[in-house]
């Protein structure tokens, strides 16, 4: 291909570039580590809970202030208890949001239930926002017969088809191009609507996230990606997963519009996800919204976190930068919070929670025939010689038979 | 929708069937039983034994007058898909295509050609190549109503969808409790073909099997491509269809009115006593070469087409092995952990009691594909071969 030699700004693939004369080691643009020049955070709220002199932001009345500390607060409950429920062998596995209840909760409040949500693991804040009950994460939980997924899935991987919400598969990134095909199908019915995603700091490393950023950018598909960077991916910290200047600027190498929130600042993200959305849904065009956060709870109850980082690290997030706590000092500051109010709150919810464990736990599991259906659309012949075939095994062995799965 | 999933039994009436299987009413769908008897008085498609050859090029165009005359149109078998699919386009708005150049492009092998320009951009979709990616925009489309086909460029790259395949297409329906459904097509060409290289001649049926919550189905000429195609775009379930790369020249006179072929039934290609030959896709055809051979010699081989790779119909298969008591199996798959090995399994533990020998499984070989054409020849099944396996057989 012959090159014109020309001085002035020339068409090439792609469009208009600038000349440069020389190739600068010093220059700037050829050292993309992150270095001093970081991407710029959204922040409303101080660590005290006070509004920064000089920010932009919509207020949030008190209605919804109030529902949002209700529901952040209730998540942090409810984690709390059934990590503990999980310690004593009454749940098998659990994950929690602590230190992350600002992302979840606050986004809820600020995409309308239209918005179809694919989610990581870590959001179970959507779900309480949206009307899942205690008990309904308590029965998934527990897989028994009234877990909207009958008992199929392992817990925290919850889902509603009536609530917007995909169901949780664990492999990570792998809701990321769903999410894309889930937008085209708003798109294609021009729905006033967006999908979703989340994902976390690791998941930014999977093929999946790149490609389905690059599928949004290309196709113009309606999706908001917010990735939840908690700076560890259960061991590995950001530093080992990523040199680049956190995930914010990957999108803007796909051509997204990208921004950096603060994700304990449930305001800023309040803010930050309601701008998001409106463009998103508006121009039918993907955002990017990372939200820096700390996972102050280990990755899950299979993990301990304290073997690869240290204790004073997590304490600190967990009392001074604690997302629930900052939030409560500002609504307690719009005197629309009160001690009592607390104590009410988190004397009920603890009740509550307790007691949905308990009748999760008596609720039988899902009958023997729910082992074979749903595989497929109708239960085909070779899965009910299997049904069939394994009856005839109980009817032999009862006593090896676990008692709580009815037979019919 | 309630398309059945399972061995049929002999006593469904065709009508029933027919109206089951589809979601908005259609007038007088013609499904197709293995017998391939057909139902509603349509040309008789008696298949002439050296009309169409291993080589797979397009048969002798007929002679123009006599084809005015007889019903029906002829089509290549690239045609016949597009047909298939352009007809549930058309019937249906949520159906939408997916995959790279598919669009303006019309496809690697030209099966979605000139739909771009009747349906749009958006319906029928270029994707970046990014395979676990398209497939996984599929899912989420699905599981929010639309009816995706994917097309793989060539089955080979969906490898890199595996995890989108296994784990969600096939999952999800299951794992959300049966809150979603996955209804999508994935499709693409297949198989050994002409000096494609190793990764372009890969049997995927092979590594897809054991996917608990998809169907797999192969088509193997114009008729069962089209009726197997719509099949699978109206089934709720997710489904494989498995095309041939050699077989997409094929040419054959297929009906002018609807009709859907059943995604578990086999074809019945050849009546016959001695044998039973199960095979599917291209080496139908190595099997009816060498049936011709032995015709010649006196033998009468029963060759069925088992389509169905996901589940097997065994309705078909066992009354076949009841009547012959002899079972060969021809597949391009190769040796270890292939359709022939789980059809090996399955006819062994359903009707071992009907059987006079051991079933011979004739596979390709456990290596890759040669890209030497002479190399290449000798890795598949050759019609030499099934001839002197059912000689063995029958001694």
């Amino acid at each position: 291909m012959y090159i014109h030699k020309r001085r002035s700004n020339k068409e090439i693939i792609g469009g208009s570039i600038t000349k440069r004369r020389k190739i600068d080691g010093r220059n700037q643009n050829e050292h993309c580590e992150a270095t001093e020049n970081r991407v710029a955070c959204y922040r409303v709220l101080d660590d005290h809970g006070y509004p920064i002199a000089g920010t932009t932001f919509d207020q949030v009345d008190e209605e919804t202030a109030v529902r949002m500390y209700k529901s952040m607060a209730s998540l942090e409950i409810m984690d709390s208890i059934f990590y503990e429920a999980q310690r004593q062998g009454r749940v098998s596995f659990y994950l929690t949001s602590t230190g992350e209840e600002g992302i979840s909760v606050a986004t809820a409040a600020a995409l309308s239930p239209h918005d179809i949500i694919l989610p990581q693991y870590r959001e179970a804040g959507i779900l309480l926002w949206r009307g899942f009950t205690i008990q309904d994460f308590a029965n998934q939980c527990f897989g028994n017969e009234d877990d909207h997924g009958k008992g199929r899935q392992m817990p925290v991987h919850y889902g509603s088809n009536h609530l917007n919400f995909f169901t949780v598969s664990s492999p990570i990134a792998t809701q990321l191009p769903q999410a894309a095909g889930v937008a085209y199908s708003l798109k294609m019915d021009g729905k006033d609507a967006c999908a979703v995603a989340f994902t976390g700091d690791g998941a930014t490393s999977e093929g999946d996230f790149h490609a389905a950023m690059n599928f949004a950018a290309v196709m113009e598909a309606p999706v908001l990606f917010i990735c939840r960077n908690n700076g560890w991916a259960i061991s590995t910290p950001i530093s080992q997963q990523f040199r680049s200047d956190g995930v914010v600027v990957k999108g803007q190498a796909y051509g997204i519009r990208s921004i950096r929130v603060d994700g304990n600042d449930a305001l800023a993200v309040y803010n930050a996800i309601r701008a998001a959305r409106e463009m998103v849904v508006r121009e039918q065009k993907p955002v990017l919204v990372e939200a820096l956060t700390y996972r102050v709870g280990h990755h899950s109850t299979s993990d301990d976190s304290t073997k690869y980082r240290s204790l004073k690290e997590i304490e600190e997030w967990r009392r001074s930068r604690n997302p629930v706590t900052r939030f409560r000092k500002w609504v307690e500051s719009k005197c629309w919070w009160s001690d009592e109010e607390e104590a009410q709150l988190r004397g009920t919810l603890r009740k509550q929670v307790l007691k949905a464990i308990q009748i999760a736990e008596k609720i039988k599991k899902p009958c023997l025939e729910d082992l074979f259906s749903d595989v497929y659309e109708q239960v085909p012949s070779n899965l009910r010689q299997q049904e069939k075939s394994l009856r005839q095994t109980i009817n032999k062995h009862p006593q090896d038979f676990p008692s709580d799965v009815p037979l019919h | 929708m309630a398309a059945s999933f399972g061995v049929s039994s002999a006593a469904v009436a065709l009508a029933d069937h027919a109206v089951k299987s589809s979601a908005f009413p259609l007038p007088s769908l013609t499904v197709i039983r293995s017998e391939a008897r057909p139902i509603s008085g349509r040309v008789n498609r008696s298949r002439k034994a050296g009309k169409i050859s291993t080589h797979a090029v397009a048969a002798q165009t007929e002679n123009p007058a006599s084809a005015a005359s007889k019903p029906g149109h002829e089509v290549l078998l690239f045609e016949a898909l597009r047909e298939g699919l352009e007809e549930e386009m058309e019937r249906d708005p949520r159906v939408c295509i997916f995959g790279e150049d598919v669009g303006h492009y019309g496809g690697s092998y030209k099966v979605s050609k000139g739909l771009a320009d009747k349906y749009g951009d958006l319906r029928v979709l270029d994707t970046p190549i990014a395979e676990n990616s398209f497939t996984g925009m599929a899912v989420g489309a699905a599981m929010t109503g639309l009816r995706p086909v994917v097309e793989g460029m060539n089955m080979g790259f969906l490898l890199l969808a595996f995890n989108q395949i296994s784990d969600n297409c096939g999952m999800l329906h299951y794992t959300s409790g049966g809150q979603f459904t996955i209804p999508t097509v994935i499709r693409g060409p297949g198989g050994v073909g002409r000096q494609l290289g190793a990764e372009h001649s890969q049997r995927l049926e092979s590594y897809f099997q054991s996917i608990p919550g998809i169907q797999m189905v192969a088509c193997s000429t114009p008729y069962n491509a089209k009726g197997l195609m719509k099949a699978a775009i109206r089934s709720e379930n997710p489904v494989v269809l498995f095309e041939h790369v050699l077989l997409y020249n094929l040419k054959e006179r297929i009906p002018d009115e609807e009709y859907v072929v059943s995604l578990e039934e086999a074809e019945m290609v050849r009546p016959g006593e001695h044998v039973t030959i199960l095979t599917y896709s291209r080496m139908r055809y190595h099997v009816m070469q060498a049936a011709k051979t032995l015709v010649n010699k006196g033998y009468d081989p029963e060759v069925i087409d088992i389509r169905s790779l996901k589940p097997f119909d065994l309705y078909t298969i066992g009354n076949s092995v009841k009547k012959t008591h002899k079972v060969l199996i021809v597949e391009e798959c190769m040796r270890t952990g292939g359709i022939g090995a789980s059809l090996t399994a399955a006819i062994n533990e359903n009707f071992n009691d009907y059987l006079d020998a051991p079933i011979v499984c004739l596979s390709s070989q456990d290596v890759p594909t040669p890209y030497a054409g002479t190399l290449e020849e000798w890795t598949v099944v050759q019609p030499a071969q099934i001839v002197t396996a059912v000689e063995h057989l029958c001694r």
